[in-house]
């Protein structure tokens, strides 16, 4: 069993980061030919740090557009994110040097009662999604279908912090053998089992699914350009090609009627 | 007048339940092979449409990273499926903005992901299928390229883009739209997409020089093809015969004929306006632009100056340096291009033109903030001029100025309901549901603070709301150009001032 998880793990982990780098070089790669921040913009590179900054920390545009969806959508991420600090204590060793940030007890708490919230946020989208026409208009089943797997995850987290606690020491030598490629026995509890199972599944379908908003969101021409196209010139290799092969000949061309 | 029904004023602002299929429909005239040719276009549907369609989009993915990223982005988290005017006019899903991508997108999860290759029922996946281009050719052209929906999407999520590319596709395959291929190639033969040519032009700038000199008494010149002029001034050739876009003209006019610069007007750019940014083509709308270029280099002009249009003004400032710069021979002490608006704000500022407000008094004014010019373009030295030089010029020039909602204007701004390369009479219901929130707005401000005029900087705006306004019960002359609004009120050095009221300012502050 403990074999298994730990293939079905390493496997999702491979999956999950060959995979998000995989679409992250193609963002990179693929050029945005024209300038197309959406206006008004910043006119400087700091600027634009500070806007996508705005966008990913308060989810800025959100906020503009919908106050329920924000509260929703940003309860659960914040959550998340401190979810997800209170988790880095299985992987990392007491010697690291996050450890005593990692180990702070607001640190621990928050993460534990970060399960609430992420559950009514998650419970707050999936009832807009359901409730609100226009949502479930645009919804596919994978739409659900996620959200649901998110909450899964969320309550098999929240069975063993607040009911029927796992052995969080055995748990820690199983992850740390992971690390280490030294596969060690995992604590023998369904409720953990479900939950990295899930776990696994979510790594898995990331870079296959609307989760690419996460490294989508920084590619995005319309909030990563900067206005300035008028002091500097803007052109990518295809553009280029195409203004010698045509463009730019067509000096000599002049016809008048 | 048409089949089908203006809307009525929401109770603001409520949200409407959906009407599957509403606008279904709606589609505009298929372009004929004729106007295909001249694009680059196959005249007709191609045999092997599929794979066309496929294989040009795997290229757009690959050109165009917005393209690539917006398709993979979206949550459907429903921000943006309130914020379209066409929706909200019209009620149709399909008019949502997510509603709308998902159209381009189901087909791309189905060719371009493992999920939609694999698993097509569970991420909505579809073939590409004839009915499926059909409702991309009524449904991205339903879409007026605004970017509202982008200013409140989580990821910036521009529908604009992916319309463009759906547009592409379609001209691919050999379905293109007549009304945008058709004026491309009018600009590709004559120079400007009314068709306009230089006998015609050069006669309609005299008339019009008359018309000042019956008005003012000053001999006020609309040059055309000067060489060695120092500004060039392009403009949508809607200025040239279109009301009110003509009154705009003469105001520009009157502006650089006061500061007594030499300016002129080009037979071979006699057009601001570029349609190869609404089919999405790269290729057509650097050809369209080249020809500013090229009258710019052969007049030996110095300076660009930009007339009001809207999205000429989003190509000239965000794409001319790209497309057809880079503009190392004009004097690089000005912006290159220059607005008229920043132009005529800064002379205004120095107090360089002899104004009487007074004059503009039987008007109550708001401003329409263009779609382009608020979302796609700045005026002046920082963010947000775009909202502020306008204003700035009509409060410069009229005592009585009033904003509309809030949420209808600057980065919020509802387009005119014709933008986009909808401004057809084939598209005519789409256009007038379009319009339905911007003439709420209007006419909230209209019935509380008793607004008269609206004014605009754009050539679209204009045409359509001076076709838009009478199905609202408005008067077809409310839409008034900005520079309109100058030319009422600026007094030129030497100007007939046979009215009492007027002469006493105008003495007062003659130079």
């Amino acid at each position: 069993m403990s074999v298994a998880f730990a293939i079905l793990l390493y496997v999702a982990a491979i999956i999950f980061f060959g995979g998000v780098t995989l679409r992250v070089i193609k963002y990179w790669r693929t050029p945005a030919p024209l300038k197309i921040p959406t206006m008004p913009a910043p006119t400087t590179q700091t600027g634009v740090v500070m806007r996508m900054g705005r966008e990913v920390v308060f989810f800025e545009s959100l906020f503009k557009a919908n106050k329920w969806i924000w509260i929703f959508g940003w309860l659960f991420h914040a959550s998340l994110l401190l979810a997800f600090f209170r988790h880095l204590r299985y992987i990392i060793s007491p010697d690291n040097i996050l450890w005593p940030l990692i180990n702070l007890q607001l640190v621990q708490s928050l993460g534990q009662y970060a399960g609430y919230t992420m559950l009514i946020g998650l419970l707050g989208l999936l009832a807009r999604r359901i409730v609100v026409e226009r949502i479930r208009y645009i919804s596919n089943a994978s739409d659900y279908l996620m959200l649901l797997l998110i909450l899964g995850i969320a309550a098999t987290g929240m069975w063993m912090s607040f009911i029927s606690h796992a052995d969080i020491v055995s748990l820690k030598i199983f992850v740390m053998g992971l690390v280490r490629f030294d596969i060690q026995p995992l604590p023998d509890s369904l409720a953990l089992q479900l939950h990295l199972v899930m776990v696994a599944a979510l790594m898995i379908v990331f870079p296959v699914s609307k989760l690419l908003h996460a490294p989508g969101v920084f590619f995005s021409p319309s909030r990563n350009q900067v206005d300035n196209s008028r002091e500097k010139r803007h052109l990518v290799p295809w553009a280029a090609k195409l203004d010698a092969t045509r463009g730019m000949k067509t000096k000599d061309q002049l016809v008048k009627e | 007048m048409a089949d089908f029904e203006t809307p009525a004023y929401r109770e603001y602002p409520t949200i409407p339940d959906l009407t599957e299929d509403a606008t279904a429909s709606s589609s505009p005239f298929i372009s004929k092979p004729v106007h295909q040719g001249p694009l680059g276009f196959p005249g007709e549907l191609v045999d092997n449409w599929e794979e066309v369609a496929i294989n040009k989009m795997g290229d757009l993915l690959s050109r165009y990273r917005g393209l690539q990223v917006y398709l993979d982005s979206c949550v459907k988290c429903g921000a943006c499926t309130d914020k379209c005017h066409y929706f909200l006019g019209t009620t149709d899903p399909k008019n949502m903005p997510v509603g709308r991508q998902d159209l381009l997108r189901s087909v791309y999860r189905r060719y371009f992901t493992f999920a939609g290759k694999y698993f097509p029922k569970l991420v909505g996946a579809r073939d590409m299928t004839k009915d499926v281009l059909d409702e991309w050719y009524s449904y991205f052209h339903q879409c007026s390229q605004c970017r509202r929906c982008s200013v409140y999407c989580p990821y910036g999520i521009d529908t604009a883009e992916i319309s463009m590319a759906a547009r592409e596709i379609l001209d691919t395959v050999g379905v293109g739209q007549k009304y945008c291929n058709e004026i491309i190639g009018k600009v590709y033969k004559i120079g400007n997409n009314l068709g306009l040519p230089e006998p015609a032009l050069r006669m309609t700038l005299e008339d019009l020089e008359e018309e000042i000199f019956d008005d003012t008494g000053v001999p006020v010149k609309l040059p055309l093809d000067v060489k060695g002029a120092d500004i060039l001034l392009v403009t949508p050739s809607a200025d040239f015969f279109a009301e009110p876009h003509i009154d705009g003209l003469i105001g520009y006019a009157k502006v650089f004929h006061e500061m007594g610069v030499n300016w002129t007007l080009s037979s071979h750019a006699s057009e601001a306006g570029n349609f190869g940014m609404f089919i999405g083509s790269y290729e057509n709308m650097q050809d369209v632009a080249m020809r500013i270029r090229q009258a710019a280099e052969d007049l030996g002009v110095k300076r660009i100056i930009h007339g009001e249009c809207g999205h000429a003004w989003r190509i000239a400032y965000s794409f001319w340096n790209t497309l057809i710069g880079p503009w190392d021979f004009l004097d690089q002490n000005y912006p290159i291009p220059q607005h008229i608006c920043e132009y005529t704000w800064g002379l205004l500022q120095e107090n360089k033109l002899n104004i009487d407000k007074s004059l503009n008094d039987h008007r109550v004014m708001t401003f329409h903030d263009s779609c382009n010019v608020a979302r796609a373009t700045r005026m002046g030295d920082k963010p947000g001029g775009q909202f502020e030089i306008p204003r700035n010029i009509i409060k410069a020039v009229c005592n009585n100025y009033v904003e509309m909602d809030p949420n209808t204007t600057k980065e919020a701004t509802y387009c005119c309901g014709g933008g986009g390369g909808l401004l057809t009479d084939d598209l005519m219901e789409i256009r007038v549901k379009g319009a339905l929130p911007r003439m709420e707005a209007l006419n909230e401000v209209v019935v509380e603070s008793g607004v008269t005029h609206m004014a605009a900087i754009c050539a679209i705006c204009k045409s359509q709301f001076t076709k838009v306004l009478p199905y609202y019960k408005m008067p077809m002359d409310m839409i008034v150009s900005v520079h309109q609004l100058v030319s009422d009120a600026i007094i030129l050095t030497g100007q007939n001032t046979d009215d009492e009221e007027t002469e006493e300012p105008a003495a007062a502050t003659a130079e």
